[in-house]
């Protein structure tokens, strides 16, 4: 019996000692968008060789991550929808952008290459709200005057899950199109009136490359892996920058991020000449409260070293790291914020 | 004598130890059919009670209705209620026939060699992973069946009056029909392995004996070895049916998974299991994840009726037997 009870006691102190020995090399856990998921992987992979810090990120959607952070489960959230001011104040939470990536809209049309295709924002907002059928259609061929289309029919392919991709491409609609906003609105999902729904980016660039005639939005590195015919689409200035490293950056630098408060800003239809329309931000949240603990401080060191060092393994998973204006301006916030 | 009597004694000794062992063992198995019939009911429960601020929120118009737009707030749950019952009922309508000549062919007419090979072939369909079925339904059959099938499709049966408005439509290759095809081969495993066992199970004298009467190998199926086997082929229909009606990853690879309704079985629909896995991890308000609760709970009460029906109709076919002998 003795010894039962010694070694008991044997195991409790090395279960113990496991835990504290956990507890002293910080762990910080994260939940929620999937956007961000490759990137926050390979950062944490690269933080924990470099410091004793380990991240743990469970990818279970913008929404979860909402979720989670309000209950406390996590010591940060992400999602690619914002916050209201108000509403984080209610919360107690923080908010600040993370990475910026881009939703680039892609198509299935025999003879039309990659960049060849122009579509304004109202137009594309009529192709998904089912409103243009036909790819020769005449608002189609007066935007493309050097293009031959076909008398192809219109597939639309959205999303089937809720996504932040989605938020971002229908907050777009919105901006540009008023009939959009009225009557289908924006969301992570909306209620389609036209198309068909993959699953994911992936299931969607199946659906496009099946599809003669489909027309599907896509985060920017799905466009470069699967090699798809991507449209150029019109920026609030007019023209029609191709999509890439120096139109995103120059959206997030347009951006007026300074007028805005807890950084509550989509990045979509930003102004400037070379900005990419549909460019997409991923936020952070952390609890204000969490701020004064060890591992509110060492998440905040965490992105800290991102934004500074992160950037060749953004670039390399085609996210565009924030450009120094804004971390300096999210390093004020973070210092203003502290208690 | 003696013998006798010790014999009789040691008969006498055993219930001593009996009653108690006999009484856990038959407390063990009461347990056990019991904790099923709990478990049934708890998520039973569980599922209504999760999905009842969609059912209070809707009322009986849950069912009736169209719409789902989760920015509005506004749930029907129609569309995946047509689309799972229309992609089952295409894949019985496919499935059981070919099980049946399957079962047949196994049992009535291939020649012995060939017999073990080819019900091993089957019985590996039914090991394959539904996602690969997904994958292989949306990168070869899709593309096929947009350019094969659904435009002769329509050429052949669209004009049709009344069924013609079925097959009239875009070929996406995506949609209820290729979803209910892909079902249909998933299913074809189970109802034609259950099918070649009870066949197998028809006493060899029947058989003689009505070969023995002059009937041809047909009449033999029909009027012999079907009648025989009446019940439990129909019990193996409806858990094909079963499988059919919950399938969900396959299905959102090929269905389309958009809430519009069309009759057309060319275009896209959603199914409730898809609608399910499609939507569950990003439904962030209350009455959005109550919905998709309900849908579940929806899909457990078709399976429930589809199974009870499959058991009445097993029971009336047991009884008009039985009148008949």
């Amino acid at each position: 019996m003795k010894s039962v009870i010694t070694a008991l006691t044997l195991a409790l102190a090395v279960f113990l000692g496991i835990r504290s020995s956990v507890a002293t090399a910080e762990e910080i856990t994260g939940a929620g968008s999937t956007f961000v998921y490759p990137l926050l992987a390979k950062w944490s992979d690269d933080y924990s060789k470099q410091t004793s810090t380990k991240i743990n990120y469970q990818s279970i959607g913008s929404g979860g991550g909402i979720a989670q952070i309000k209950a406390g489960t996590v010591t940060f959230g992400a999602s690619d929808m914002p916050i209201s001011p108000a509403d984080l104040h209610e919360a107690g939470l923080l908010q600040f952008p993370a990475v910026v990536g881009a939703v680039v809209p892609a198509v299935n049309l025999p003879g039309v290459a990659a960049g060849a295709l122009h579509l304004t924002g109202p137009a594309l907002a009529d192709i998904y709200l089912g409103r243009i059928k036909k790819w020769n259609d005449p608002e189609l061929v007066t935007l493309n005057p050097g293009l031959v289309l076909p008398a192809l029919a219109i597939t639309v392919v959205h999303r089937s899950d809720g996504s932040g991709t989605t938020f971002n491409w229908v907050d777009y609609l919105s901006k540009v199109s008023p009939e959009w906003k009225a009557r289908i609105g924006e969301g992570t999902s909306v209620s389609w009136p036209a198309g068909v729904g993959g699953k994911g980016n992936e299931g969607v660039a199946a659906y496009i490359q099946r599809i003669k005639g489909a027309i599907g939005y896509l985060e920017y590195a799905y466009i470069l892996q699967n090699k798809m015919a991507f449209v150029l689409v019109q920026n609030a200035a007019g023209q029609y920058p191709e999509p890439g490293k120096a139109s995103f950056q120059a959206a997030a630098a347009t951006a007026e991020w300074s007028k805005t408060s807890d950084f509550y800003l989509v990045l979509t239809n930003a102004p400037g000449d070379n900005a990419y329309p549909i460019t997409a931000t991923t936020f952070i949240l952390i609890h204000r409260a969490a701020l004064a603990t060890p591992s509110g401080k060492a998440a905040l060191d965490f992105f800290r070293w991102g934004f500074t060092q992160g950037g060749p393994d953004a670039e390399a998973l085609a996210y565009i790291p924030l450009p120094p204006s804004l971390t300096a301006a999210i390093e004020a916030y973070w210092q203003a914020n502290s208690p | 004598m003696s013998g006798l009597l010790v014999a009789r004694s040691e008969i006498a000794a055993r219930p001593a130890v009996g009653p108690f062992g006999d009484r856990l063992f038959r407390a063990l198995l009461i347990g056990a059919a019991l904790s099923v019939l709990a478990l049934l009911g708890g998520a039973a429960i569980a599922i209504f009670w999760g999905g009842l601020p969609a059912f209070r929120h809707f009322g009986l118009g849950f069912f009736t209705r169209l719409a789902w737009d989760p920015v509005r707030q506004d749930f029907g749950a129609l569309v995946p209620i047509y689309g799972t019952l229309v992609t089952a009922a295409i894949a019985m309508i496919t499935a059981v026939p070919v099980s049946f000549g399957i079962a047949l062919f196994l049992t009535e007419v291939a020649p012995h060699w060939l017999r073990a090979p080819i019900g091993a072939a089957i019985e590996l369909l039914a090991g394959i992973p539904s996602i690969i079925y997904g994958m292989w339904g949306l990168f070869v059959f899709a593309p096929f069946m947009a350019d094969h099938v659904e435009p002769g499709l329509t050429a052949l049966l669209g004009p049709l009056p009344l069924l013609g408005v079925l097959f009239d439509g875009p070929p996406l290759g995506i949609g209820m029909l290729t979803a209910g095809l892909i079902l249909g081969i998933m299913v074809v495993p189970f109802i034609s392995a259950v099918m070649r066992d009870v066949f197998r199970l028809v006493p060899q004298a029947l058989r003689e004996s009505a070969l023995g009467l002059g009937a041809t190998r047909w009449e033999l199926v029909w009027r012999v070895v079907l009648p025989y086997t009446r019940s439990a082929v129909l019990g193996g229909v409806f858990l094909g049916l079963g499988r059919a009606l919950g399938e969900t990853m396959a299905v959102t690879f090929v269905l389309g998974n958009a809430h519009d309704f069309n009759l057309s079985l060319f275009m896209p629909s959603t199914s409730i299991a898809a609608a399910i896995a499609n939507e569950f991890t990003e439904a962030d308000s209350d009455l959005y994840r109550a919905s998709l609760v309900a849908l579940g709970f929806v899909l457990f009460v078709i399976t429930f009726i589809v199974l009870a029906l499959g058991k009445l109709m097993l029971a009336r076919l047991a009884q008009s037997e039985g009148s008949r002998r």
